[in-house]
Protein backbone atom coordinates (compact mmCIF):
# COMPACT_ATOMS: atom_id res chain seq x y z
CA UNK A 1 0.00 0.00 0.00
CA UNK A 2 1.52 3.37 -0.68
CA UNK A 3 1.66 5.46 1.76
CA UNK A 4 0.83 8.80 0.67
CA UNK A 5 -3.12 8.69 -0.27
CA UNK A 6 -5.59 10.95 -1.90
CA UNK A 7 -8.96 10.68 0.24
CA UNK A 8 -11.83 12.46 -0.47
CA UNK A 9 -14.16 13.20 2.49
CA UNK A 10 -17.83 14.35 1.88
CA UNK A 11 -19.24 16.42 4.99
CA UNK A 12 -17.00 18.32 7.33
CA UNK A 13 -19.19 17.64 10.14
CA UNK A 14 -17.88 15.98 13.36
CA UNK A 15 -16.99 13.09 12.38
CA UNK A 16 -15.76 14.55 8.58
CA UNK A 17 -13.68 17.40 10.69
CA UNK A 18 -12.20 14.48 12.57
CA UNK A 19 -11.32 11.70 9.95
CA UNK A 20 -9.70 14.81 7.62
CA UNK A 21 -7.93 16.23 10.38
CA UNK A 22 -6.52 13.08 11.69
CA UNK A 23 -5.73 11.56 7.97
CA UNK A 24 -4.15 14.98 7.08
CA UNK A 25 -2.32 14.51 10.13
CA UNK A 26 -0.57 10.80 9.15
CA UNK A 27 0.53 12.78 5.95
CA UNK A 28 -2.34 11.94 3.18
CA UNK A 29 -3.28 14.08 0.64
CA UNK A 30 -6.85 15.05 2.08
CA UNK A 31 -10.02 17.47 0.52
CA UNK A 32 -13.01 18.11 2.29
CA UNK A 33 -16.19 18.94 0.68
CA UNK A 34 -19.10 20.90 2.73
CA UNK A 35 -21.75 23.21 1.33
CA UNK A 36 -21.39 25.08 4.51
CA UNK A 37 -18.10 27.02 4.22
CA UNK A 38 -18.50 27.69 8.42
CA UNK A 39 -18.10 23.69 8.75
CA UNK A 40 -14.54 23.89 7.91
CA UNK A 41 -13.81 25.63 11.35
CA UNK A 42 -14.24 22.20 12.59
CA UNK A 43 -11.25 21.20 11.08
CA UNK A 44 -7.63 21.29 13.07
CA UNK A 45 -5.50 23.93 12.58
CA UNK A 46 -3.29 21.78 11.26
CA UNK A 47 -5.40 20.35 8.30
CA UNK A 48 -3.37 20.77 5.73
CA UNK A 49 -5.98 19.43 2.84
CA UNK A 50 -7.99 21.11 0.64
CA UNK A 51 -11.51 22.85 1.39
CA UNK A 52 -14.14 22.64 -1.61
CA UNK A 53 -17.54 24.57 -1.00
CA UNK A 54 -20.60 22.88 -2.81
CA UNK A 55 -23.21 20.62 -3.12
CA UNK A 56 -21.82 17.25 -3.61
CA UNK A 57 -24.73 16.13 -5.38
CA UNK A 58 -23.53 18.09 -8.22
CA UNK A 59 -20.91 16.03 -10.23
CA UNK A 60 -19.36 19.73 -11.24
CA UNK A 61 -18.34 20.07 -7.22
CA UNK A 62 -17.12 16.06 -7.35
CA UNK A 63 -14.64 16.98 -10.42
CA UNK A 64 -13.60 20.04 -8.96
CA UNK A 65 -12.78 17.99 -5.62
CA UNK A 66 -10.69 15.55 -8.32
CA UNK A 67 -12.27 12.47 -7.46
CA UNK A 68 -11.07 10.93 -10.52
CA UNK A 69 -7.60 10.47 -8.83
CA UNK A 70 -8.53 9.63 -5.51
CA UNK A 71 -8.10 6.38 -3.43
CA UNK A 72 -10.60 6.21 -1.08
CA UNK A 73 -14.05 8.54 -1.06
CA UNK A 74 -15.56 8.59 2.47
CA UNK A 75 -19.40 10.28 2.46
CA UNK A 76 -20.13 11.20 6.07
CA UNK A 77 -22.67 14.19 5.61
CA UNK A 78 -25.74 14.34 8.21
CA UNK A 79 -28.23 13.15 4.99
CA UNK A 80 -28.25 9.21 4.28
CA UNK A 81 -29.37 9.92 0.61
CA UNK A 82 -27.02 12.20 -0.08
CA UNK A 83 -24.16 9.83 1.12
CA UNK A 84 -25.69 7.08 -0.76
CA UNK A 85 -25.88 8.58 -3.87
CA UNK A 86 -22.15 10.10 -3.32
CA UNK A 87 -20.67 6.45 -2.36
CA UNK A 88 -22.39 5.23 -5.74
CA UNK A 89 -21.28 7.87 -8.05
CA UNK A 90 -17.60 7.91 -6.77
CA UNK A 91 -17.56 4.02 -6.88
CA UNK A 92 -19.69 4.19 -10.22
CA UNK A 93 -18.91 7.00 -12.31
CA UNK A 94 -15.34 8.09 -10.48
CA UNK A 95 -14.19 4.34 -10.29
CA UNK A 96 -12.73 5.10 -6.68
CA UNK A 97 -11.46 1.94 -5.53
CA UNK A 98 -12.33 2.16 -1.64
CA UNK A 99 -15.55 3.88 -0.73
CA UNK A 100 -17.30 4.11 2.20
CA UNK A 101 -20.96 5.93 3.63
CA UNK A 102 -22.41 6.85 6.97
CA UNK A 103 -25.93 5.54 6.92
CA UNK A 104 -28.20 6.28 9.60
CA UNK A 105 -30.91 4.24 8.86
CA UNK A 106 -30.44 0.77 9.40
CA UNK A 107 -33.50 -0.14 6.58
CA UNK A 108 -31.68 1.48 4.06
CA UNK A 109 -28.02 -0.52 4.43
CA UNK A 110 -29.36 -3.73 3.08
CA UNK A 111 -30.22 -2.39 -0.39
CA UNK A 112 -27.15 -0.53 -1.35
CA UNK A 113 -25.03 -3.67 0.09
CA UNK A 114 -26.97 -5.48 -2.85
CA UNK A 115 -25.84 -2.29 -4.89
CA UNK A 116 -21.78 -3.35 -3.77
CA UNK A 117 -22.07 0.03 -1.76
CA UNK A 118 -19.83 -0.69 1.55
CA UNK A 119 -21.68 1.26 4.71
CA UNK A 120 -21.42 2.02 8.26
CA UNK A 121 -24.36 2.49 10.53
CA UNK A 122 -23.80 3.82 13.73
CA UNK A 123 -26.64 2.96 14.90
CA UNK A 124 -26.47 -0.90 14.20
CA UNK A 125 -22.64 -0.41 15.47
CA UNK A 126 -23.75 1.07 19.18
CA UNK A 127 -26.37 -1.21 19.34
CA UNK A 128 -24.02 -4.24 18.74
CA UNK A 129 -21.72 -2.86 21.66
CA UNK A 130 -24.68 -2.52 23.78
CA UNK A 131 -25.31 -5.76 23.49
CA UNK A 132 -22.52 -7.34 23.68
CA UNK A 133 -22.24 -5.93 27.04
CA UNK A 134 -25.37 -8.00 27.53
CA UNK A 135 -24.14 -10.76 26.04
CA UNK A 136 -20.76 -11.47 27.46
CA UNK A 137 -22.35 -11.88 30.92
CA UNK A 138 -20.25 -8.88 32.54
CA UNK A 139 -23.46 -6.57 33.12
CA UNK A 140 -24.54 -8.85 36.20
CA UNK A 141 -24.48 -7.25 39.44
CA UNK A 142 -21.20 -9.86 41.03
CA UNK A 143 -22.37 -8.38 44.69
CA UNK A 144 -25.38 -10.38 44.46
CA UNK B 1 -52.62 1.64 -13.67
CA UNK B 2 -51.36 2.42 -10.20
CA UNK B 3 -48.69 5.43 -9.68
CA UNK B 4 -46.92 6.67 -6.84
CA UNK B 5 -45.54 9.81 -6.99
CA UNK B 6 -43.27 11.37 -4.19
CA UNK B 7 -43.05 15.25 -4.24
CA UNK B 8 -44.85 18.08 -3.69
CA UNK B 9 -45.34 21.72 -5.39
CA UNK B 10 -47.09 22.62 -8.47
CA UNK B 11 -45.67 19.91 -11.09
CA UNK B 12 -47.21 17.41 -8.57
CA UNK B 13 -50.24 18.75 -8.06
CA UNK B 14 -51.30 18.83 -11.44
CA UNK B 15 -49.56 15.90 -12.65
CA UNK B 16 -51.62 14.14 -9.95
CA UNK B 17 -54.74 16.20 -11.19
CA UNK B 18 -53.90 15.07 -14.58
CA UNK B 19 -53.44 11.23 -13.94
CA UNK B 20 -56.85 10.78 -11.60
CA UNK B 21 -58.52 12.16 -14.33
CA UNK B 22 -57.35 9.67 -16.77
CA UNK B 23 -58.93 7.03 -14.57
CA UNK B 24 -55.66 6.32 -12.61
CA UNK B 25 -54.90 5.48 -9.32
CA UNK B 26 -52.39 7.63 -7.31
CA UNK B 27 -50.74 7.68 -4.17
CA UNK B 28 -48.90 10.76 -2.95
CA UNK B 29 -45.85 10.59 -0.38
CA UNK B 30 -44.78 14.05 1.19
CA UNK B 31 -43.08 15.36 4.15
CA UNK B 32 -44.71 18.31 4.69
CA UNK B 33 -48.18 17.63 6.70
CA UNK B 34 -49.81 21.25 5.89
CA UNK B 35 -49.27 20.41 2.21
CA UNK B 36 -50.36 16.74 2.93
CA UNK B 37 -53.56 18.20 4.14
CA UNK B 38 -54.06 20.57 1.58
CA UNK B 39 -53.30 18.03 -1.27
CA UNK B 40 -55.84 15.31 0.59
CA UNK B 41 -58.74 18.04 0.04
CA UNK B 42 -58.02 19.18 -3.53
CA UNK B 43 -57.34 15.81 -5.49
CA UNK B 44 -58.66 12.08 -5.12
CA UNK B 45 -55.36 10.81 -3.89
CA UNK B 46 -54.41 8.78 -1.61
CA UNK B 47 -51.62 11.21 0.14
CA UNK B 48 -48.98 9.45 2.65
CA UNK B 49 -47.48 12.34 4.97
CA UNK B 50 -43.91 10.97 5.70
CA UNK B 51 -39.90 10.55 3.61
CA UNK B 52 -40.43 9.02 0.89
CA UNK B 53 -37.12 7.33 0.65
CA UNK B 54 -37.34 5.34 4.09
CA UNK B 55 -38.51 1.60 3.03
CA UNK B 56 -41.07 1.64 5.49
CA UNK B 57 -43.33 4.84 4.38
CA UNK B 58 -42.82 3.16 1.00
CA UNK B 59 -44.31 -0.27 2.05
CA UNK B 60 -47.39 1.62 3.84
CA UNK B 61 -47.86 3.00 0.51
CA UNK B 62 -48.65 0.31 -1.60
CA UNK B 63 -45.47 0.45 -3.45
CA UNK B 64 -45.94 -3.43 -4.13
CA UNK B 65 -48.32 -2.92 -6.26
CA UNK B 66 -47.49 0.26 -8.15
CA UNK B 67 -47.25 -0.47 -11.67
CA UNK B 68 -44.99 3.15 -11.84
CA UNK B 69 -43.23 5.14 -9.42
CA UNK B 70 -42.17 9.04 -10.43
CA UNK B 71 -39.45 10.90 -7.65
CA UNK B 72 -39.70 14.32 -8.11
CA UNK B 73 -38.75 16.07 -5.36
CA UNK B 74 -35.99 19.24 -5.12
CA UNK B 75 -33.58 16.23 -4.31
CA UNK B 76 -31.78 14.62 -6.74
CA UNK B 77 -30.32 12.41 -4.26
CA UNK B 78 -33.62 11.82 -2.36
CA UNK B 79 -35.00 11.14 -5.95
CA UNK B 80 -32.39 8.31 -6.78
CA UNK B 81 -33.08 6.27 -3.25
CA UNK B 82 -36.24 6.44 -3.63
CA UNK B 83 -36.29 5.02 -7.21
CA UNK B 84 -33.50 1.98 -6.34
CA UNK B 85 -35.41 1.35 -3.02
CA UNK B 86 -38.37 0.93 -5.34
CA UNK B 87 -36.96 -1.04 -8.30
CA UNK B 88 -34.59 -3.15 -5.96
CA UNK B 89 -36.23 -3.57 -3.08
CA UNK B 90 -39.59 -3.71 -3.93
CA UNK B 91 -39.36 -5.04 -7.54
CA UNK B 92 -41.50 -1.83 -9.08
CA UNK B 93 -41.20 -2.28 -12.85
CA UNK B 94 -40.76 1.44 -13.84
CA UNK B 95 -39.39 3.94 -11.39
CA UNK B 96 -38.45 7.59 -13.08
CA UNK B 97 -36.10 9.97 -11.23
CA UNK B 98 -36.22 13.85 -11.89
CA UNK B 99 -32.91 14.76 -11.65
CA UNK B 100 -32.64 18.97 -10.83
CA UNK B 101 -29.27 19.11 -11.89
CA UNK B 102 -29.23 18.66 -15.64
CA UNK B 103 -26.09 17.07 -15.27
CA UNK B 104 -27.03 14.37 -13.13
CA UNK B 105 -28.99 12.63 -15.94
CA UNK B 106 -26.19 10.77 -17.07
CA UNK B 107 -25.03 9.50 -13.45
CA UNK B 108 -28.27 8.45 -12.84
CA UNK B 109 -28.23 6.79 -16.23
CA UNK B 110 -24.82 5.03 -15.01
CA UNK B 111 -26.25 4.20 -11.40
CA UNK B 112 -29.33 2.33 -13.46
CA UNK B 113 -32.22 4.43 -12.73
CA UNK B 114 -34.36 6.31 -15.64
CA UNK B 115 -33.94 10.06 -15.01
CA UNK B 116 -35.59 13.54 -17.02
CA UNK B 117 -34.60 17.25 -16.50
CA UNK B 118 -36.94 19.62 -16.78
CA UNK B 119 -34.83 22.24 -17.41
CA UNK B 120 -33.23 20.06 -20.39
CA UNK B 121 -36.26 19.48 -21.84
CA UNK B 122 -37.66 23.18 -21.73
CA UNK B 123 -34.62 24.86 -22.74
CA UNK B 124 -35.05 22.62 -25.95
CA UNK B 125 -38.31 23.79 -26.47
CA UNK B 126 -37.26 27.22 -26.20
CA UNK B 127 -33.93 26.67 -28.17
CA UNK B 128 -36.45 25.00 -31.53
CA UNK B 129 -38.80 27.42 -31.49
CA UNK B 130 -36.46 30.33 -30.98
CA UNK B 131 -33.99 28.85 -34.00
CA UNK B 132 -36.29 28.33 -36.19
CA UNK B 133 -37.32 32.26 -37.10
CA UNK B 134 -36.97 31.79 -40.90
CA UNK B 135 -40.07 29.61 -40.33
CA UNK B 136 -42.96 32.04 -41.54
CA UNK B 137 -45.89 29.37 -41.63
CA UNK B 138 -46.41 26.34 -40.45
CA UNK B 139 -49.66 24.33 -41.37
CA UNK B 140 -51.30 21.02 -40.51
CA UNK B 141 -53.06 19.24 -42.73
CA UNK B 142 -54.52 15.97 -42.82
CA UNK B 143 -55.56 16.80 -39.58
CA UNK B 144 -52.20 16.77 -38.61
CA UNK B 145 -50.88 13.90 -40.34
CA UNK B 146 -48.74 16.52 -42.75
CA UNK B 147 -47.17 19.55 -42.67
CA UNK B 148 -46.96 22.44 -45.09
CA UNK B 149 -44.39 24.80 -44.01
CA UNK B 150 -43.05 28.09 -45.73
CA UNK B 151 -39.25 29.16 -44.65
CA UNK B 152 -36.99 31.92 -46.13
CA UNK B 153 -33.81 30.45 -47.10
CA UNK B 154 -31.16 33.28 -45.67
CA UNK B 155 -26.96 33.62 -46.82
CA UNK B 156 -25.88 30.74 -44.05
CA UNK B 157 -28.34 28.41 -45.36
CA UNK B 158 -26.75 24.71 -46.33
CA UNK B 159 -28.94 24.51 -49.17
CA UNK B 160 -28.51 27.82 -51.01
CA UNK B 161 -26.67 27.58 -54.24
CA UNK B 162 -27.50 23.91 -54.65
CA UNK B 163 -29.49 21.76 -56.99
CA UNK B 164 -32.42 20.32 -55.70
CA UNK B 165 -31.53 16.84 -57.02
CA UNK B 166 -28.45 17.08 -55.02
CA UNK B 167 -29.94 17.87 -51.78
CA UNK B 168 -29.56 14.95 -49.14
CA UNK B 169 -33.60 15.35 -48.37
CA UNK B 170 -34.92 12.50 -45.99
CA UNK B 171 -37.50 10.35 -47.08
CA UNK B 172 -41.27 11.18 -47.97
CA UNK B 173 -40.23 14.96 -48.28
CA UNK B 174 -41.00 17.37 -50.70
CA UNK B 175 -40.07 20.78 -52.14
CA UNK B 176 -43.84 21.83 -53.07
CA UNK B 177 -43.19 25.44 -54.86
CA UNK B 178 -40.13 27.72 -54.39
CA UNK B 179 -41.05 31.53 -54.26
CA UNK B 180 -38.31 33.58 -55.84
CA UNK B 181 -39.32 37.68 -56.27
CA UNK B 182 -42.92 36.94 -56.50
CA UNK B 183 -42.89 34.24 -59.01
CA UNK B 184 -43.85 30.86 -57.65
CA UNK B 185 -41.96 27.99 -59.42
CA UNK B 186 -43.07 23.96 -59.05
CA UNK B 187 -39.68 23.15 -59.11
CA UNK B 188 -38.01 20.03 -60.86
CA UNK B 189 -34.55 18.51 -59.71
CA UNK B 190 -32.61 21.05 -62.01
CA UNK B 191 -33.67 23.78 -60.30
CA UNK B 192 -30.98 25.56 -57.88
CA UNK B 193 -31.81 27.12 -54.68
CA UNK B 194 -31.30 30.60 -53.45
CA UNK B 195 -30.86 32.46 -50.73
CA UNK B 196 -33.76 34.47 -50.11
CA UNK B 197 -35.99 32.27 -51.57
CA UNK B 198 -38.99 31.35 -50.04
CA UNK B 199 -39.91 27.46 -49.91
CA UNK B 200 -43.22 25.53 -49.04
CA UNK B 201 -42.09 21.96 -47.79
CA UNK B 202 -44.51 18.94 -47.42
CA UNK B 203 -42.88 16.94 -44.31
CA UNK B 204 -44.28 14.16 -41.97
CA UNK B 205 -44.66 14.86 -38.03
CA UNK B 206 -41.98 12.04 -38.36
CA UNK B 207 -39.27 13.56 -40.46
CA UNK B 208 -40.24 17.67 -39.97
CA UNK B 209 -37.45 18.10 -37.85
CA UNK B 210 -34.70 16.72 -40.04
CA UNK B 211 -36.09 18.36 -42.97
CA UNK B 212 -35.82 21.35 -41.54
CA UNK B 213 -32.60 20.91 -40.52
CA UNK B 214 -31.61 20.02 -43.98
CA UNK B 215 -32.67 23.74 -44.99
CA UNK B 216 -32.30 26.11 -41.68
CA UNK B 217 -28.62 23.80 -41.07
CA UNK B 218 -27.70 23.79 -37.33
CA UNK B 219 -28.30 26.56 -35.38
CA UNK B 220 -26.28 28.14 -32.87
Amino acid sequence: MKHNLYIVIVGCGRLGSYLASRLSHTGHSVVVIDINEATFNNLSSDFSGFRVEGDATQIAVLKEARLKRADVCFATTHEDNINLMVAQVARKVFNVPHVLARVFDPRREQVFARLGIETICPTSVAAEMFLLTVASGRAARVDA
Amino acid sequence: MKILIVGGGKTLYFLCRNFTAKGHEVVIINRNLEECVHLARQLSATVVCGDGSDPKILNESGVLEANTVLAITPNDQDNLVICQLASIQFGVSKAVALVNDPDNAEVFEKLGVSAFSTTRIVGSLIEQRASLEQIINLLPAGEGLVNVTEIILDADSPVAGRLLKDLDLPENALVAVVIRDNQPIIPRGTNQLLAGDRVVLITLPENHGPVLKTFTGEQK
